[in-house]
């Protein structure tokens, strides 16, 4: 299905990436945005405040983040593609209501421009610290899907996929942008709405007799409906059974928890995204994403030249996190190099994934400022030794 | 207009013995209320305003939060949400602002809606959400065992008020008039036709709609406090009710085992949010807005 070219603002522009991110969001369909103001992603909904009237859809600025991230959810089940915007604290408010749309299955798209924290923390300035709260955040056991984009132009391209994985997993959906990312101005070009590919939602076309609305089949994915017509639906955040009745008991928590979970992991091949430059045959793999991932290519560079042959991984979905691409890398490569800017989250799971195979050599960064590329460089070079 | 006694569908389908039956999604009874509860009584009432409103089921959605009440969404046979503790008024909202043909209906208690959920209560208010609330007020939160309310009166035991309450309470109907509701009534499981006629006329208006109900909670709020079981209850609602339509809601504030103003407080017209949201944006921009929702 290609975009609805209401929404399309074809043609070569001169954005920042918050800008960028709305842009996508709209391309890809979304017509429903419950936000709150926060630093530094609060451009993305003052634009989409003033774009969807003339393109047809809702926006509310609601009284928090915890009313914006479960009004959106209500905006799911009425038939909408939607979308939150916060940062940090924000995003700490919105942790309930990630747990509810992953037990409900609700598609839904949310936008964190990641900022200094801990708390209020450094508001203008950038951080990667979210990493692994967006993917352990919400209490229980879930799985959602996250991206990391490193310029205005992945921000408008990848919110579409965003959105479009939304669709198909039904999961909520992290688009985890940076203060620089999201503040830096650079060409975007928006392709024609014909050249764009969206995933409408998967509404089912069974009759309401028939329907459950936690029915599976192979794909483990169940299919949608909205509210209004005709099918009656149960929805709560208990645990459930196929038909969405509260089933409190081991073995309904038994299948439904491990299919939330089969449904991303079980897919995590087709879910890979990274850009791979001069892996293979490399001795010194980076493993970066975001805005780092620019910072490293120019650390990367250098240390090139200084004849180390260095590959550059960069993380595009990093949840779920390419374990089987790291695992297999870590036979052939001395070690992997970590840049971020926290203080050492998803070299973690580079670590988690190696299990002391291979040397992990962490690059952490407190936030506030991007990394200086020669303490990458370094960070290379002592590897390599 | 059909009542439950004439609608050829009902009868044909379940006789006229129960009319409530069509309305509850029988594969989940029996429900998990108590004996002497009062949160059935305000949902046969509900199902009688739904039967007299006219309003295709289909079209009409209902909102919970978490808590005793918090289940009534489970127990009805329509599009039902089942949300998160406190937070049935913004997902109701996201419901109706996405699709605005829906009727939405948001049924919680009084923990839910005017503690953990009272910034959003406030917020739709304000903004004339075009929702229908219904607060069963129990003054306690049942679910978790009987802990106080901001409801619960100055004097009752809680289980976090071990010596008695001395916290104030709120006066819900000044609380929803005050921030701007359209429709405000309170009534009590006793006044089962006021309440029913109140919830008729709540879902035939547009905008903020308040409806406080009254009920007991035998297991732990009348126990703990030795006010008898659910009947002794309705006998008190029965004996200290005075009904004040119209009256200022300043003035019906509700004290331990006292008088009770029940009656309609506020019916007052006033734009929804989405009515003036579409005037506003079509005057300013003109022919290149298309009303939303339309």
């Amino acid at each position: 299905m290609h975009a609805d070219p209401k929404g399309v603002l074809t043609g070569v522009h001169f954005i920042d990436g918050d800008h960028a991110a709305c842009e996508g969001a709209l391309a890809a369909g979304c017509r429903f945005v419950a936000g709150y103001p926060i630093t530094p992603s609060t451009e993305v909904v003052e634009r989409f405040a003033a774009r969807i009237p003339l393109v047809g859809g809702m926006f509310i600025q609601m009284e928090d983040e915890i009313a914006s991230s479960i009004a959106i959810l209500g905006g799911a089940w009425a038939g909408k593609k939607v979308m939150t915007v916060t940062s940090g604290p924000g995003l700490s408010l919105m942790m309930e209501h990630i747990g509810y749309a992953a037990i409900t299955e609700t598609p839904c798209v949310i936008v964190d421009v990641q900022r200094g924290g801990p708390s209020t923390g450094l508001p203008t300035l950038p951080a990667q610290a979210d990493m692994m709260q967006v993917r352990w955040g919400s209490h229980g056991d879930y799985m959602p899907i996250a991206l990391s984009p490193n310029s205005p132009q992945e921000c408008f391209d990848l919110m579409i996929k965003a959105f479009n994985l939304a669709e198909i997993y039904r999961v909520p959906v992290f688009f985890m942008m940076d203060e620089v990312v999201g503040h830096m101005t650079e060409r975007v070009a928006i392709p024609a709405a014909s050249e764009i590919e969206v995933e409408e939602r998967h509404f089912t076309t069974k009759p309401p007799g028939e329907y459950k609305i936690y029915g599976t089949d192979a794909s483990m994915v169940p299919e949608m409906i909205k509210a209004g017509d005709g099918y009656r639906v149960h929805v709560t955040g208990l645990t459930h059974d196929e038909r969405g009745y509260p089933a409190m008991n081991p073995p309904a928590q038994d299948k439904l928890v491990r299919r939330l979970l089969d449904k991303i992991n079980l897919n995590a091949d087709k879910l890979v995204d990274v850009r791979m430059d001069g892996v293979e045959g490399a001795d010194i793999v980076v493993v970066s994403f975001g805005i780092t991932s620019r910072v490293a290519s120019a650390a990367i560079d250098a240390a090139r030249k200084q004849g180390l042959k260095v590959g550059h991984l960069r993380l595009i979905i990093f949840w779920p996190f390419p374990a089987k691409l790291i695992s297999e890398l870590a036979g052939k490569v001395k070690a992997f190099v970590v840049p971020e800017l926290n203080m050492g989250q998803m070299a973690l799971e580079v670590e988690r994934v190696v299990a002391g195979r291979t040397r992990v050599v962490s690059v952490p960064h407190p936030g506030g400022t991007v990394h200086e590329p020669a303490v990458i460089t370094k960070a290379i070079l002592e590897a390599a030794r | 207009m059909s009542s439950e006694w004439t609608n050829p569908e009902l009868i044909e389908r379940y006789g006229i013995e129960n009319p409530v039956m069509p309305y509850l999604r029988q594969d989940r009874l029996p429900h998990i209320w108590c004996p002497g509860c009062g949160i059935g009584t305000t949902v046969n009432c509900f199902t009688r305003a739904l039967t007299e409103s006219g309003l295709s089921l289909d079209e009409v959605a209902i909102v919970s939060g978490i808590g005793c009440t918090g289940r009534v969404a489970g127990y009805m046979n329509l599009d039902s949400f089942h949300t998160t503790h406190g937070r049935a008024i913004p997902f109701a909202t996201g419901l109706k602002l996405a699709n605005p043909k829906l009727k939405v209906v948001v049924y919680s208690g009084d923990g839910d809606l005017t503690a953990i959920g009272g910034n959003h209560f406030v917020h739709a208010a304000r903004r004339n959400m075009d929702l229908m609330i219904v607060c069963v007020n129990n003054f306690t939160y049942g679910m978790t065992g009987g802990q106080v309310a901001p409801t619960t009166p100055i004097g009752p035991t809680q289980t976090t008020m071990p010596y008695g309450n001395f916290e104030n309470p709120f006066n819900l109907p000044f609380l929803a008039d005050a921030c701007g509701a359209v429709y405000v009534a309170r009534w009590t499981i006793f006044h089962v036709r006021q309440l029913a006629k109140a919830m008729k006329e709540g879902l035939a208006k547009k905008g903020f709609v308040f409806i406080e109900a009254m009920s007991p909670c035998p297991t732990l709020y009348s126990r703990r406090n030795r006010l008898g079981d659910g009947v002794d209850q309705v006998k008190y609602y029965k004996e200290r009710s005075t009904v004040r339509n119209g009256a200022d809601t300043k003035e019906v504030g509700l004290t331990y085992q006292g008088d009770i103003v029940v009656g309609k407080f506020v019916d007052r017209d006033r734009p929804t949010w989405m009515e003036s949201m579409n005037e506003h944006l079509g005057r300013v921009l003109g022919d290149k807005y298309t009303p939303y929702g339309a």
